[in-house]
């Protein structure tokens, strides 16, 4: 491999040289420090709340200028949440379980009176008047929002390059995407900013980008988490889950973010599940024997042989863990990728149809309503969405509605149809999470159609429901890292979680094996 | 049911129309560039036509749902004056915006 890309891998070299007092990299410190043993170091008085966040907010003030993971960095409101958390426990309270916990937050989740604008301009200035459901949890949970991330404009692209405020770079080499729409929120926990994350998942949003920044990131079953707040998308798809640095941190989020909300009508009325003994089974001593992972065959052909080899890996190392291994055909996943590309755009054409200068936002003067509402859209929106829009206003227009939107419908219950086959064989599948590695910036911004092939591998649980999460799993050609891709049926977590903790586990220190400029490895041995 | 049979490419004409539907503005040069990249997207999509899909039902979304009900009780809403001052323009408690008809 040729010296130039060896630096690439080491994602905290730019701390280091912007780091100036002779001490040890902050980064090291931060990235050293997992979500858990933060909370439990706040809680005991170990280290205060504020201490964490001040941290958390150097590293941002330091490095993210190469990175821009955030679009608003809150550091007052962050460093008095924080206060209030210290004098919580000086006054004997309970902090809750992400006590002083910095977190970053997709910018496409509502924060009262804090500026949320799903990084298009079409929000500009608008300053929600309620809060996310998740905002919420978050605080009460004693977590501290450091900042608002980057994505693709109304989460719509692959690549965070979509986006009003300029493209989020890839912390393992700053060359390349970081991945999308959530590659903001993935940089943040990828470059060592935060432990913790939240992103959301419309097609592989969460999943896709873990894999290319070498994060942890988990899309919950449809349902699991309220999405009262965040702003709409394609609502039969969207859902919010964590990024972290451990399969256990992300456990933890999802954990305090999850449960039945009265104020999101898709909430699955039931109470939060408890995945941290799941991470410790898979983990521990039972491990995952006598599991049963099915390899979807679909996905072998397709994608880049560094990727299918690092999956290859992952199942080799649950077979030697007593899981039961085999292949297994979920045909119809092949097209996951057109009935989603109709049916999200379809359910986006309609769901951004509320932003015409009206209520929020910008509005751009004429001399009557319509034209008013037309310059407003035309301005306030880029190409992406404008096309997004179209394609689902043709998708659900007169004449084609049945050949385009009503037959993706169906092509929606085969794949659910063939998962529930699949699912009667085997208690996890396994996939890649995205064909391929981190892609270089810019280089697939003129064709919308292979941007959208990069998330071929995730749709197919977004169309189901399903929930599904990428672990990192070896590293690829130029040592960028890979993701493999975990399925599992409806309120399959537990499951889930459990091979996540033992792939984790299986591949030992991944992640110094991945910042070692000198490591030769292609996959885990 | 019969349909329409999908057609073979978007043309610039039928990009206008659906921009006119959405309220976007299109400059002939985005007219081009949107038919080319939207036939293409669509294109990729028709090997679903090979699927025999008569039997099956659409999916319109992933949990079996049925309507929801709350009680119905007083609870938090928005405040009023914090919601009109997004707007870009308000006026008496309520939202304005240009002339709807034409006058005369």
């Amino acid at each position: 491999m040729p010296a130039e890309y060896s630096v690439s891998v080491d994602h905290h070299s730019p701390a280091s040289q912007g780091l100036t007092n002779g001490k040890a990299p902050a980064s090291e410190l931060a990235a050293a420090v997992r979500a858990r043993e933060l909370a439990a170091a706040v809680r005991s008085g170990e280290l205060s709340a504020l201490e964490a966040t001040q941290r958390s907010l150097n590293e941002i003030a330091a490095r993210d200028d190469d990175i821009r993971a955030f679009i608003l960095s809150l550091t007052s409101e962050a460093l008095s949440a924080a206060a209030e958390i210290d004098s919580k426990i000086a006054a004997g309270q309970d902090p809750g379980p992400l006590a002083g916990v910095p977190v970053a937050v997709k910018d496409n989740m509502c924060t009262q009176g804090i500026p949320t604008t799903c990084c298009s301009r079409i929000l500009e200035g608008w300053r929600p008047p309620y809060e996310a459901t998740v905002v919420s949890k978050l605080r009460q949970a004693g977590a501290v929002i450091v900042g608002k991330t980057n994505l693709d404009e109304f989460a719509m692209g692959s690549s965070t390059e979509n986006s009003a405020f300029g493209a989020t770079r890839n912390p393992r080499d700053l060359t390349r995407v970081p991945g999308g729409s959530s590659g903001g929120s993935a940089a943040a926990v990828a470059a060592g900013f935060v432990p913790l994350s939240l992103g959301s998942d419309t097609g592989g949003s969460i999943r896709q980008p873990a894999a290319l920044c070498g994060v942890v990131g988990v899309k919950p079953t449809y349902g699991l988490v309220s999405r009262y707040g965040l702003i709409a998308f394609a609502s039969s798809l969207d859902q919010i889950g964590p990024f972290a640095e451990t399969v256990e941190d992300a456990a933890l989020l999802l954990e305090v973010i999850a449960g039945h909300d009265p104020r999101d009508s898709t909430s699955i009325p039931q109470p939060a599940p408890s995945l941290l003994q799941s991470v410790k089974a898979g983990a521990g001593a039972a491990g995952v024997a006598g599991m049963r992972v099915g390899v979807v065959r679909e996905f072998k052909d397709g994608v880049a042989s560094d990727v299918a080899s690092c999956v290859d890996a992952a199942a080799q190392a649950l077979a030697s863990g007593g899981a039961e291994v085999d292949e297994v055909s979920v045909p119809d996943v092949r097209f996951g990728l057109s009935a989603y590309y109709l049916i999200a755009t379809a359910e986006a054409s309609s769901n951004l149809a509320r932003y015409d200068g009206v209520r929020y936002g910008l509005r751009l003067d004429a001399s009557n309503a319509v034209e008013m509402n037309t310059a407003t859209r035309t301005q306030g929106f880029g190409d992406e969405v404008k096309r997004r829009i179209m394609l689902g206003t043709f998708a659900l227009s007169a004449g084609y509605y049945d050949a385009y939107y009503g037959k993706a419908q169906k092509v929606r219950t085969l794949i659910i149809e063939d998962f529930t086959r699949a699912y009667q064989k085997f208690d996890v599948l396994l996939a890649p999470t995205s064909p391929t590695t981190a892609f270089p910036l810019g280089s697939r911004l003129d064709n919308p159609l292979e941007m959208y092939l990069s998330d071929v591998c995730t749709i197919p649980s977004s169309l189901a429901g399903h929930p599904a999460m990428s672990v990192p799993f070896g590293v690829g050609a130029d040592n960028l890292p890979v993701g493999v891709q975990i399925m599992a049926p409806a309120l399959g977590e537990a499951e889930m979680f459990q091979v996540g903790a033992y792939l984790e586990k299986a591949m030992g220190q991944t992640r110094q094996a991945q910042q070692e400029p000198t490591s030769k490895a292609q996959t885990p041995g | 049911m019969p349909s329409d049979p999908p057609p073979d490419k978007i043309t610039t004409e039928q990009v206008a129309h659906v921009a006119h539907l959405a309220r976007l503005e299109v400059t002939p040069q985005e007219q081009e560039m949107f038919a080319e990249q939207l036939s293409d997207v669509l294109a990729y999509g028709r090997e679903m036509n090979a699927l025999d899909l008569d039997d099956v039902s659409p999916t319109s979304h992933p949990l079996p749902l049925s309507n929801v009900l709350r009680e119905d009780v007083v609870g938090e809403v928005s405040n009023r004056e914090e919601v009109l001052a997004e707007a870009p323009e308000a006026e008496s408690d309520k939202f304005c915006v240009p002339p709807v008809l034409e006058a005369n």
